[in-house]
């Protein structure tokens, strides 16, 4: 077979074009997911069955499916009712930019509210003690000593997922956009030349990464100065 | 020091206390008077902290009555507040905010608890860091600082919110041998300011010095309570002399 090493440096300007789009979804699904994490992993701690339950049984379904099926059933699923076609949500859900952002902050949360679980849990008790005994209530230790201790130990895991989402949204090339992989095969389908197409968007994707890396690198350094002497 | 109305500043009545199958308390009657230094000691597992921890409610008794500073500790929250501010509490394990410096450990119960504002409590975690000899360390971690200074800083910690009285939890315990000593002069200086405190530990140095009231508690009862010169030298009950041979041996 014929290998163009030149094709990868070409193909990689427009490649990096659907970079843009990649960030976007991105970062728009982090925001949003991560906040309602915060409300789902305040649901399950909550220790009242009303609210954790749901919780659960929404973690449960948001990791137990694949994120792919999840972008299908919103893209394509609701778009069969006619009643939500009808809606003014349709303004919204007839765009598969916000169908993808839907999907991946409502998969992103589950994540991360099991990865901000377990970090609050590994805080120490004697801490919870110390601080009642010191009369801090449960929203002050909460918000003082629970949750700047839980963030630092749960930045390693979190850094995962940001990795494991950015990746995540090469899918919405399967529902008309032309992100990084989504530019990748309409150049594909023009040059048949497979290999140096998706050589170059790896080399994109890898871009990207070492960015996220550096990022969370950045914030644990931030968050663990007191660890050590 | 019994005087005037003779009310006790902790008064236990027959306090019970179980964990599932295992009952901890069986049934504490103690009383202390203010500004008295009672030290707690007893085998692991005897109900030592177990007590203590009730008197500031950490742990919830089950049944028998715990009155501190006259307020009678109920499942009323606003009750529990009151006392928790009339008590300190120093742990074996520091429990410092490892997040935080050494003066914000300070700072942070009387802004919030206190809603003192924060210049006002800076001034006040240096008055105490003081104190306690360390104030060159205000700025650092716990990590930063050896377990010695981790217990001062605990210590003072807890006087910011000027509780009292102090409870003591084997502050020694999870120490060095030569970082003991530091601990336990900060302790005595508190006892000699008149601070009534309940300290558990097995340094019967500090006991003999330092206790109005020794406490020998074991398997969920006090089965022993003296002046030091009386429970070191004629100890009523075999289980207290047992004890007593095996910690004054080594």
């Amino acid at each position: 077979m014929n290998f163009e090493i030149s094709l990868i440096w070409e193909s990689l300007p427009k490649i990096a074009e659907g970079a843009e789009l990649t960030v976007r979804l991105h970062l728009l699904s982090l925001v949003f997911g991560t906040v309602l994490a915060l409300g789902l992993v305040l649901m399950r701690i909550s220790g009242i069955a009303i609210l954790s339950w749901p919780a659960f049984a929404y973690i449960y379904v948001f990791r137990g499916t694949p994120l792919l099926v999840q972008v299908f059933l919103i893209y394509y699923g609701l778009a069969q009712f006619e009643f939500i076609r009808a809606s003014p949500l349709w303004i919204i859900l007839r765009e598969p930019f916000w169908c993808a952002i839907i999907a991946f902050s409502l998969n992103v949360a589950a994540y991360t509210a099991e990865i901000l679980r377990g970090g609050i849990q590994g805080v120490d008790q004697g801490l919870h003690e110390a601080g009642r005994a010191l009369g801090l209530s449960t929203s002050q230790r909460f918000i003082h000593v629970t949750a700047p201790i839980a963030i630092r130990l749960s930045l390693p895991a979190y850094g995962n997922e940001m990795i494991s989402l950015m990746k995540g949204t090469a899918l919405v090339s399967l529902i008309t956009m032309y992100d990084i992989t989504g530019v990748a095969r309409t150049i594909m389908a023009r040059t048949f030349a497979p290999y140096e197409i998706f050589i170059s968007a790896a080399i994109v994707y890898l871009g990207l990464t070492w960015l996220i890396q550096r990022a969370i690198a950045h914030a644990e350094r931030r968050f663990s100065r007191y660890v050590r002497a | 020091m019994a005087d005037k109305t003779s009310a006790a500043m902790i008064q236990l009545d027959r306090v019970t206390k179980s964990f599932g199958s295992f009952q901890a308390l069986k049934g504490v009657d103690l009383a202390i008077e203010r500004g008295q230094k009672v030290v707690v000691c007893g085998p692991s597992g005897s109900g030592k902290s177990t007590m203590i921890r009730c008197i500031n409610r950490l742990e919830e008794h089950d049944g028998g009555r715990i009155v501190v500073n006259g307020i009678e500790l109920t499942t009323s929250v606003k009750d529990i507040d009151a006392v928790r501010r009339e008590v300190g509490m120093v742990f074996q394990q520091f429990n410092l905010f490892p997040h935080l410096t050494a003066a914000e450990n300070l700072m942070l119960a009387p802004r919030l608890v206190r809603k003192i504002p924060r210049k006002e409590a800076r001034e006040l975690a240096m008055h105490y860091l003081e104190r306690v000899h360390i104030p060159e360390q205000a700025d650092k971690y716990p990590a930063q600082l050896s377990g010695g200074q981790q217990q001062r800083v605990a210590i003072a910690r807890s006087l910011c919110m000027k509780p009292e009285i102090m409870l003591f939890d084997e502050p020694t315990s999870a120490l060095d041998p030569e970082m003991i000593k530091e601990v336990l002069d900060v302790m005595v200086e508190l006892a000699r300011d008149g601070m009534t405190m309940i300290v558990v530990t097995h340094e019967m140095g500090f006991a003999r010095s330092v206790a109005d009231v020794v406490v020998f508690m074991d398997n969920g009862e006090i089965v022993e309570q003296a002046p030091p010169q009386d429970f070191f030298h004629q100890a009523r009950s075999e289980r207290t002399k047992a004890f007593l041979s095996r910690i004054l041996t080594h």
